[in-house]
C-alpha cells in the first residue's frame, strides 16, 4: 500500500506539524513516535500526561430496543444488566470459543457506545450486521475521532476544560463538552493509567487536541508509546497476544465473563464457543498467557521460542520489548500451563542463544486507575 | 579523507588502518530511534564485507550491523553496554561501535564520500 492510499485522521496536519514519524498501521498513516522519542514519551505518560491520536479505532452505536441483548449473542459479556453510564471491557468469540477482536462496551441513555480495533474495524461491523443486523441498528460513527490522554496528571490537565470530568470513575463514561466539542468522554485506557479517551465530532478534533496539548502536563505520544505502555500494563493486543485460536480461557481473560453469562447464570451460553470456554473454565486449559521478564539485556521480540532448560519447546513470544519503566525486557507468551507458574525459569531463544527469562505476574508496571 | 560511508548507514573512520573506528550515521540512529540494547561483534573474529557482525535494537525493532569492510574486529566500544543511548547522542562520537583491522584497503576506497551520502540521504 503506497502513502498515497492511507488514510488520515482529522489530526494528520498536526502530526506533521508536531514533528511526527508517521507509519503505516491498519490502513492509516499514523505518528509512531514525535521529536523526543518513544522512551521520552512513555515516560512523559507514567509521570505527567501524554494525548495519543487513537482516532483509527473503530466507533458505532448499537440502537435499538434488543441491542444488548443481541449484543449478548456475540460476546460472554454481561450487557443486558450494565447500568448506563457504565463501560466494560469484551470479545467478540468464534464457534471454537477463539476471538474475533476485543472491544469496550459503554451503555448510555439512548445506545450501546462500542470501540474496536483499527484492524478489524470493517470486519467487525460485518460481523455485527450480518448476526444481529436485524435486531438492532449498527451506526458505524467514521466523523468521530478519538483522543486518548493519559497519565497520572490527565485529570489535572482535562479538568481545566471541563471540572465535571474530574469525578468520572474509572470505567465509566458520560457526554461532555470540551474547548465547544460535544464530546463523550470515558475513564478508561490503555497505559495502566489514569485517563480518560474522549470521542471527538472530527471537525473539532484538532481545536480539540491543540487545547490539550496547551496545558502544561501535556505532551504528544504516538503509537510506539502506547505499545510500550500497554505492554508494562499486561494488556493484551489484539492480532498478537489473543486472536481467533487463542480463548479468553487461555489469555487470562475470564475475568472479563460475568458470572451471568457462566454455566449456571440467568443467561449463561448462548455466544459463539460458549460450550469450549464453559468446558475450559470449569477443567482448564494446557497453555496460558503468561508475562516474561527477562533476567538479561537483549529485548525478546515477538514471535521468539521459549524452552526449557533442557531445550523443550514450552512456546512463543507473542509481544516484546524493553519495558522502559521496569527497565528490563518484559513479553507476553504462551506457554505450557505446567511451565506458566510464577517465578519459573525458562529461556528465550534470541539469535540461536538461549536468554533466560522468569515468568512474572502481570501487569509489569502496577495500574494505576482512578476508581472513585 | 578518513570517513566513508556505507548504503547500510555506517560509517567508517580509517585515521588508524590497523583499527579503523566503526559507528552508524546520525540519519540511521534517528531512524532508529532509542536504542536499547546493542549485540557487538567477538574480540578477534573477522568477517567479510557484508557480513552481519552484531545487532543494534531500538525499543521497536531490532537491525542488523554490517560489516563495511572485511577485517577482524579489534576491540569494542565497551561503554555501549551501560549506555546504548550514546549511539543516539553521539553517532559519529561517543557511541561509535567497533574498530576493525582492515584487510583490503580497495573496499574502503569504494565507499561514499561524505556529499555522496548527503545525497543519498537526501534521496531516500
Amino acid at each position: 500500500m503506497s502513502a498515497t492510499d492511507l488514510q488520515k485522521t482529522p489530526l494528520h496536519a498536526l502530526h506533521f506539524e508536531l514533528g511526527a514519524k508517521m507509519v503505516p498501521f491498519a490502513g492509516y498513516d499514523m505518528p509512531v513516535s514525535y521529536p523526543a522519542g518513544i522512551l521520552a514519551e512513555h515516560r512523559h505518560c507514567r509521570a505527567s500526561a501524554a494525548l495519543f491520536d487513537v482516532s483509527h479505532m473503530g466507533q458505532l452505536r448499537l440502537l435499538g430496543a434488543d441491542a444488548a441483548k443481541a449484543l449478548e449473542s456475540l460476546v460472554p459479556m454481561d450487557v443486558v444488566d450494565l447500568a448506563v453510564g457504565k463501560q466494560r471491557y469484551g470479545f467478540f468469540t468464534n464457534a471454537s470459543g477463539g476471538i474475533l477482536d476485543d472491544l469496550m462496551i459503554t451503555r448510555r441513555e439512548r445506545d450501546l457506545f462500542v470501540i474496536v480495533n483499527a484492524t478489524r474495524k470493517n470486519a467487525d461491523i460485518k460481523h455485527l450486521v450480518t448476526h444481529i443486523g436485524h435486531r438492532c441498528t449498527v451506526q458505524p460513527l467514521p466523523e468521530h475521532a478519538l483522543l486518548a490522554l493519559q497519565g497520572p496528571k490527565a485529570v489535572t490537565a482535562l479538568s481545566r476544560l471541563n471540572p465535571a470530568l474530574s469525578k468520572l470513575a474509572f470505567m465509566t463514561g458520560m457526554s461532555a463538552t470540551l474547548a465547544g466539542a460535544d464530546c463523550f468522554v470515558t475513564r478508561s485506557g490503555y497505559t495502566g493509567e489514569d485517563g480518560f479517551e474522549i470521542s471527538v465530532p472530527a471537525s473539532q478534533a484538532e481545536a480539540l487536541a491543540r487545547a490539550l496539548l496547551a496545558l502544561a502536563e501535556v505532551q504528544p505520544a504516538g503509537l510506539g508509546a502506547r505499545d510500550t505502555l500497554r505492554l508494562e500494563a499486561g494488556l493484551c493486543l489484539y492480532g498478537h497476544d489473543i486472536n481467533e485460536v487463542t480463548t479468553p480461557v487461555e489469555a487470562g481473560l475470564a475475568w472479563a465473563i460475568q458470572k451471568a453469562r457462566r454455566a449456571g447464570g440467568a443467561r449463561a451460553g448462548g455466544y459463539p464457543g460458549a460450550k469450549i470456554i464453559d468446558g475450559q473454565l470449569a477443567i482448564g486449559v494446557s497453555i496460558k498467557r503468561v508475562g516474561l521478564l527477562g533476567l538479561e539485556r537483549v529485548p525478546v521480540r515477538e514471535g521468539a521460542l521459549i524452552v526449557d532448560a533442557q531445550g523443550h519447546k514450552l512456546g512463543h513470544v507473542t509481544s516484546g520489548t524493553l519495558g522502559p519503566t521496569v527497565n528490563s525486557p518484559i513479553a507476553m507468551a504462551y506457554l505450557a500451563a505446567n511451565h506458566a507458574l510464577p517465578d519459573h525459569e525458562v529461556y528465550s531463544q534470541v539469535r540461536g542463544e538461549n536468554r533466560p527469562m522468569r515468568v512474572s505476574a502481570l501487569p509489569f508496571a502496577p495500574h494505576r486507575y482512578f476508581r472513585g | 579523507m578518513t570517513t566513508k560511508y556505507t548504503p547500510d548507514h555506517e560509517w567508517i573512520n580509517i585515521a588508524d588502518r590497523e583499527a579503523a573506528t566503526v559507528g552508524i550515521t546520525h540519519h540511521a540512529q534517528d531512524a532508529l530511534g532509542d536504542v536499547v540494547f546493542i549485540d557487538l561483534p567477538a574480540v578477534g573474529r573477522s568477517f567479510k564485507k557484508g557480513d552481519v557482525a552484531g545487532v543494534i535494537e531500538s525499543v521497536k525493532a531490532a537491525a542488523d550491523l554490517y560489516m563495511p569492510v572485511s577485517g577482524e574486529v579489534v576491540e569494542v566500544n565497551e561503554a555501549l553496554r551501560a549506555d546504548p543511548s550514546l549511539v543516539n547522542t553521539d553517532p559519529m562520537g561517543h557511541g561509535w561501535l567497533f574498530k576493525v583491522h582492515v584487510a583490503d584497503m580497495a573496499e574502503f576506497e569504494q565507499l561514499m564520500d561524505e556529499p555522496a551520502y548527503d545525497t543519498l540521504v537526501k534521496n531516500a
